[in-house]
């Protein structure tokens, strides 16, 4: 009958028991498809590095389109000085695209359906923004949770909304990711479940949006990675730019 | 209706798959710790390392890429305008050429005909009055002529009338009075023979 649509989750080992102390950092099929994901990524890109030609073939045209793209988002949303920060946002957008994209490949893992992962870009990301902000601003940065023009009334009301709102940064970024993919991908395995157990004759209507969701998954796969780095351009840009 | 059979279909299958859900009692994976460290430690080493290498060997080289061909295009378009700019300059000094030419050829035809014109004007005047002392030269002739000419014939008939009569009658006779008689005849026949 139909698998449980979790199992597509599960995190095996791959290869020996690998314990550093207490802790155990095996290399599992999460690692593997992190490594995969990082070689493809590396491929392309060396490819497309690799010859200058006037007329770049296909592979150079993908590489520098993507480069100028990501370019183009961090300078719309961050302003120039973000520029230092574009290889960490570039590497970020294209991991995740990837790990992503792998994803939606059948019988294989989803690295970003982990919140764990997730959780540890988006915490990363945080506190990388939060020591920007106070190196560039100091304590100015605490400017951050204080708005202009607002009546001082409710000023200490605003300020709390305005701590939980920056605090809960990295749980929103991460778990936005992570249940898109966690989501997405379960929703697929349980229409794929009602293809078999419907049979030939009820099974075609699930099929049809199996193929429809596959669809969906691939956008919502790219969406999220550029939501996911496009977050991280807004988060840097509120550490450079101090606007309030 | 899809929406209807849809909904229909996932009850359905939540009925039927209760049991497989117990059995295999998965709930999240994501959830149990088992492996977290093991993802921390991984995504750590290849996202660094996928990073570093990016960072120091790939972007740049595609950073460079772009600015050469950046770069190369606004020179060849500089070049271009340069080109086009000296053409447009070497095309106005054609221009400017051709119009001076143009202009030199008509003063020249105009100075050539002028003086062309200033030639055939003295050369004519000269003409005019050479011809004109010539005629006035041939009027004065003629008129010394025909001045002269009735005396002459005066003489002449007075002469032959003379010799005439020494030859008739073979005497001398006085000069003085055939001329008084040739004189009055030519007086009185003077509108037969000149008129005019």
């Amino acid at each position: 009958m139909a698998a449980n649509p979790m199992t597509q989750f599960e995190v095996y080992r791959i290869g020996p028991e690998i314990k550093i102390g207490a802790f155990d950092i095996s290399f599992t099929n999460a690692s593997l498809f992190m490594v995969v994901s990082s070689l493809a990524i590396l491929l392309i890109f060396n490819l497309g590095a690799k010859k200058n030609s006037m007329l770049p073939n296909k592979i150079q045209l993908l590489a520098e389109l993507s480069y100028t793209f990501v370019s183009k988002m961090i300078s719309d949303t961050a302003g120039s000085k973000a520029k230092p920060y574009f290889a960490f946002i570039f590497s970020l957008f294209m991991f995740v695209l990837f790990c992503n994209m792998f994803g939606m490949i059948p019988y294989t893992f989803t690295v970003t359906s982990h919140i764990i992962v997730t959780f540890v870009l988006a915490a990363f990301i945080f506190i990388g923004v939060t020591i920007i902000g106070f190196i560039k601003h100091g304590f100015g940065y605490l400017k951050l949770f204080v708005p202009s023009g607002v009546p001082i009334v409710l000023l200490p009301l605003i300020v709390v909304i305005e701590i939980i709102s920056y605090l809960s940064r990295p749980i929103s970024l991460s778990v936005r990711l992570f249940a898109n993919m966690m989501a997405g991908h379960t929703m697929m395995k349980v229409f794929g479940g009602f293809v078999i157990s419907l049979g030939i004759v009820g099974g075609w209507l699930p099929l049809t949006f199996s193929v429809a969701l596959t669809g969906l998954e691939i956008l919502v796969a790219f969406l999220q990675a550029y939501v996911f780095a496009i977050l991280t351009c807004i988060y840097l840009n509120d550490a450079l730019n101090l606007h309030h | 209706m899809i929406r209807k059979y849809f909904f229909q279909l996932i009850f359905l299958y939540l009925f039927f798959s209760k049991e497989v859900f117990a059995a295999e009692s998965g709930g999240m994976p994501q959830l149990d710790p088992e492996f977290w460290v093991s993802q921390i430690f991984w995504l750590t080493l290849v996202f660094g390392t996928l990073y570093i290498v990016l960072s120091k060997l790939i972007l740049p080289k595609i950073s460079a890429n772009l600015e050469l061909r950046k770069s190369q295009i606004q020179e060849n378009i500089e070049a271009a305008d340069k080109q086009r700019k000296d053409s447009e300059l070497k095309l106005k000094e054609y221009d400017d050429i051709i119009l001076k030419s143009k202009l030199e050829s008509k003063n020249l035809f105009n100075e050539t005909r002028e003086k062309t014109l200033k030639d055939i004007n003295i050369k004519r005047d000269s003409l005019e009055k050479q011809i004109d002392e010539e005629i006035k030269k041939a009027e004065t002739e003629i008129d010394q002529l025909r001045k002269g000419a009735p005396e002459k014939i005066n003489k002449i008939a007075i002469e032959t009338s003379s010799e005439i009569l020494k030859n008739l009658i073979g005497t001398e006779i006085n000069n003085s009075s055939i001329s008084a008689i040739v004189d009055d005849l030519y007086r009185k026949n003077v509108g037969k023979y000149y008129g005019n």
